[in-house]
């Protein structure tokens, strides 16, 4: 029975960590843009100089 | 851009270190369809100068952008946009924010229920177990007295929607579905902590914390529907262009877009106009049509110092006013009154379904009490009676008859919405619903409505701006072509405060020389015949004539078929229904229109009590009829029709006499909405079943004492789930007419 002493503490810890981790992604907006969130992960555009280009080249460069 | 920065620097207004150096605007965009919009958009302003961060949001359909005022405005903003292809438009100031707010905040409780729930369930089940087999007394008392630990503080703040809302309700002496559910809430919590205490076995913090968990979903849902519409209609009224005639004071008028109506201006509304800002008559005298802001429908007649408001109607002579309000606090207004009509649900099904709701609940209370009654009779202990009672409470809950019809329509409502249909009656839906025969109407309707001056080469500036004095004051889409060239050709146009509309014929004023100046059919201006012979080669015509003696001067016009017209008949044929054209328009022109576009059954040139006796005559064949039409003639007979649409091109009093309004130059939102409104109908029809099926196998069950707390709290909540998502599959549904 002394398992209970730490497994219910250490249940409701968790329990407690994965409310916080949802109530911080709802403050940050990640909830905001749902349709679009899937959109996101397709276009990748860390290169900075790609913004520079012309919009034809830009689209070249994508593919 | 990487994810982190993403995050960084997210659209939080307060924050402190934007607020500083840069000013924050949401923008709503008509055509963000897709991921490469979104990209577009975002590259389009990403390097222009002065923004400093850009974000496009899809399901939204809104750009949030940080900009720099010193070097950029919104105006810059949404040009550049616009030549990138997008249109977009400032959405009114305080208008954003509170629709999202509600939903994270039911979100926030939502998650604080979903995490009490799934711990004090653990809990539950251990003594469940423990039950079953040799678990300590010490030990069940301690789980009892965690989950109570835990389930109190839930109950408290994850509740307090359901709570707020039966308080609400009781204050007016009325009992709505969430007042036996907080009384079952606070039965089953202060009986399971009064049992805690005693160290008994019949605990149910576990039934209280899921029956919150499980309805904060179904409300969820169902709020996350009604933001979305709210945040659809906001989009669209934003971007619904509502337009006004300013009268400079050097005599020359211009048009600017109602949102930049200052107070103190003077602003001309044309007979058939709405009049598109709060403001005190100046000069003229009209019948104004109040229907929209007092609901009253004998119009009112207004004189020099009458006070009017934005949304009424100038019925039957032009009228020069005054503004004295700006245009923001009314779009605010506009705003509501849509969503009342979305989300108040005053459609027959859910008049029928608030009724039903409104008998059960008082039954259900009446219910839960002769159970506990009839237990204690029967010789239970209070406990025993108690529990019972409480479960048919949870369970008979009309939750799922109270969500079932609102739900459907509220979908429906905000799927006609980004399809760019406005729906202005409650019922229209419907009523939509059970249309067989399309009467469209020809000039605005199936044509753009936007005529073009074919022979401006032969008439002279002066003459043109004469004729365009009279134009500025209709709506009639020939008239509006005429002043649209006046300006294209950079003259101004002189204004007359004495224009008077004739319906079907033409407008007048007193001329200099004491006769008249008329501009409209040739009957209208008594054109000889012989000159008609001439011009009968020509597809439609105005005339205008001023002063005695004068010929008359012909306007002949084209006007081109929406793009999609013909597809959209076609495409309502195939579908069972009938269409028929209805034309004021001459002969030739309604002939053309209707070959172009397939239809065989058209009546050509008539007047606007014609119109109706056809559609009386319809009527008469047993015909449900659709009437689309746009024109201040059409007005009436879209009144007399069964259900009615119009563009919203179309002239205000014609947009108020429809059902729903169409955004956009296409006649497929037609189709969609007729679509849409018959699954509404068997969307509600299929919920209602639900909802009465449930209740019919549940209660009795419940009543026998079969179902404890938590399944009651199970059933219940997965009763409305299933509703309200059956709703939510109405904005998503491929739809076939």
């Amino acid at each position: 029975m002394t398992a209970l002493a730490w497994l219910i503490p250490a249940a409701l810890f968790l329990g407690l960590l994965g409310l916080a981790g949802f109530l911080w992604a709802l403050r940050s907006g990640q909830f905001e843009d749902l349709e679009g969130a899937a959109y996101r992960i397709l276009d990748d555009d860390d290169e900075p100089a790609v913004a520079d280009l012309p919009t034809g080249a830009n689209e070249r460069s994508q593919s | 851009m990487a994810l982190a920065i993403d995050l960084d620097t997210r659209a939080i207004p307060a924050e402190p270190h934007h607020a500083a150096a840069t000013e924050r605007v949401t923008l709503a965009v008509e055509n963000l369809n897709c991921g490469g919009c979104m990209r577009k958009i975002e590259r389009t302003l990403d390097g222009a100068p002065g923004i400093a961060n850009v974000r496009a949001n899809l399901s939204a359909k809104r750009v949030s952008v940080a900009f720099d005022p010193r070097r950029t405005g919104t105006e810059a903003i949404i040009a550049s946009l616009a030549a990138a292809g997008f249109r977009a438009a400032d959405l009114a100031t305080g208008t954003t924010g509170d629709a999202d707010s509600a939903d994270r905040d039911l979100l926030r409780r939502l998650a604080v229920a979903g995490f009490a729930a799934a711990n004090i369930m653990l809990l539950s089940v251990s003594v469940w177990a423990g039950l079953a087999s040799d678990m300590d007394m010490e030990i069940q008392s301690l789980f009892h007295w965690l989950s109570a630990l835990i389930a109190l503080p839930t109950i408290g703040y994850s509740g307090q929607p359901f709570f707020r809302s039966a308080l609400a309700a009781l204050k007016v002496w009325r009992l709505n579905m969430d007042v036996p559910i907080s009384l079952a809430l606070l039965l089953a919590t202060a009986m399971s902590l009064a049992q805690t205490i005693r160290g008994t076995e019949q605990v149910y913090f576990d039934a209280s914390v899921s029956l919150v968990f499980f309805l904060l979903i179904g409300r969820y849902l169902d709020q996350s529907l009604r933001s979305r519409a709210k945040g659809a209609a906001q989009n669209l009224l934003g971007l619904k262009s509502g337009w006004a005639t300013v009268l400079n004071d050097d005599g020359t008028s211009e048009r600017l877009p109602a949102r930049a109506l200052m107070p103190g201006m003077r602003v001309l509304v044309p007979a058939g106009e709405r009049i598109t800002v709060d403001g005190r008559v100046v000069s003229g005298s009209s019948d104004i049509d109040e229907q929209l802001i007092t609901g009253e429908t004998l119009p009112r007649t207004v004189r020099a110092g009458d006070t009017v408001y934005a949304g009424t109607v100038a019925l039957t002579a032009p009228v020069e006013i005054e503004a004295t309000a700006a245009d923001d606090a009314t779009l605010i207004a506009e705003i509501g009154r849509l969503m009342e009509t979305a989300e108040q649900n005053k459609g027959r099904y859910v008049r029928l379904a608030d009724k039903a709701a409104g008998l059960y609940a008082p039954l259900v209370h009446a219910l839960g009490f002769a159970t506990f009654l009839g237990w204690l009779a029967l010789g239970a202990g209070w406990e025993t009676a108690l529990t019972t009672a409480i479960s048919v409470l949870i369970i008979t809950c009309p939750c799922a008859l109270a969500l079932a019809v609102p739900a459907v329509q509220v979908a429906a409502t905000s799927r006609l919405f980004k399809h760019g249909v406005i729906m202005t009656a409650a019922d229209g839906l419907e009523r939509l619903a059970e249309v067989d025969t399309i009467v469209f109407d020809k000039t605005g309707t199936l044509t753009r409505g936007e005529p073009e001056l074919t022979n401006s080469a032969e008439i002279g500036d002066d003459t043109l701006a004469a004729a365009a004095s009279l134009a500025v004051a209709s709506r009639h889409p020939y008239a509006q072509a005429v002043v649209r060239e006046v300006r294209e050709r950079g003259l101004d146009v002189p204004s007359f405060k004495n224009v008077a509309e004739t319906p079907g014929a033409g407008l007048s004023r007193p001329d200099d020389s004491g006769a008249e100046a008329r501009l409209g059919s040739a009957e209208w201006c008594r054109v000889a015949a012989s000159t008609l012979m001439s011009d009968a080669a020509s597809e439609a015509s105005l005339y205008f004539v001023s002063g005695t003696g004068r010929p008359a001067v012909a306007f002949h016009f084209t006007d081109a078929l929406r793009p999609d017209a013909a597809e959209t008949v076609a495409r309502a044929q195939r579908a069972g229904l009938d269409i028929a054209l209805l034309s004021g328009d001459r002969e030739a022109a309604v002939r053309t229109a209707a070959e172009a576009t397939g239809i065989a059954r058209w009546l050509a040139g008539r007047k606007p009590h014609e119109k109706i006796a056809e559609l009386e005559k319809m009527k008469a064949e047993g015909r449900r009829v659709l009437m689309v039409g746009d024109g201040l003639n059409d007005a009436p007979a879209l009144a007399a029709a069964h259900a009615s649409l119009s563009p919203a091109s179309a002239a205000e009093v014609s947009q108020i006499a429809s059902d729903g309004i169409i955004q956009g130059n296409r006649l497929g939102p037609v189709i969609e909405t007729i679509a849409v409104a018959r699954r509404n109908r068997r969307m509600a029809l299929e919920n209602f079943a639900i909802a009465a099926a449930y209740n019919a196998i549940c209660i009795p069950l419940a009543m026998a004492g079969f179902v404890t707390p938590l399944i009651a709290a199970i059933a219940m909540s997965a009763s409305s789930i299933i509703v309200t998502a059956n709703a939510l599959r109405l904005t998503t549904a491929r739809l076939k007419l």
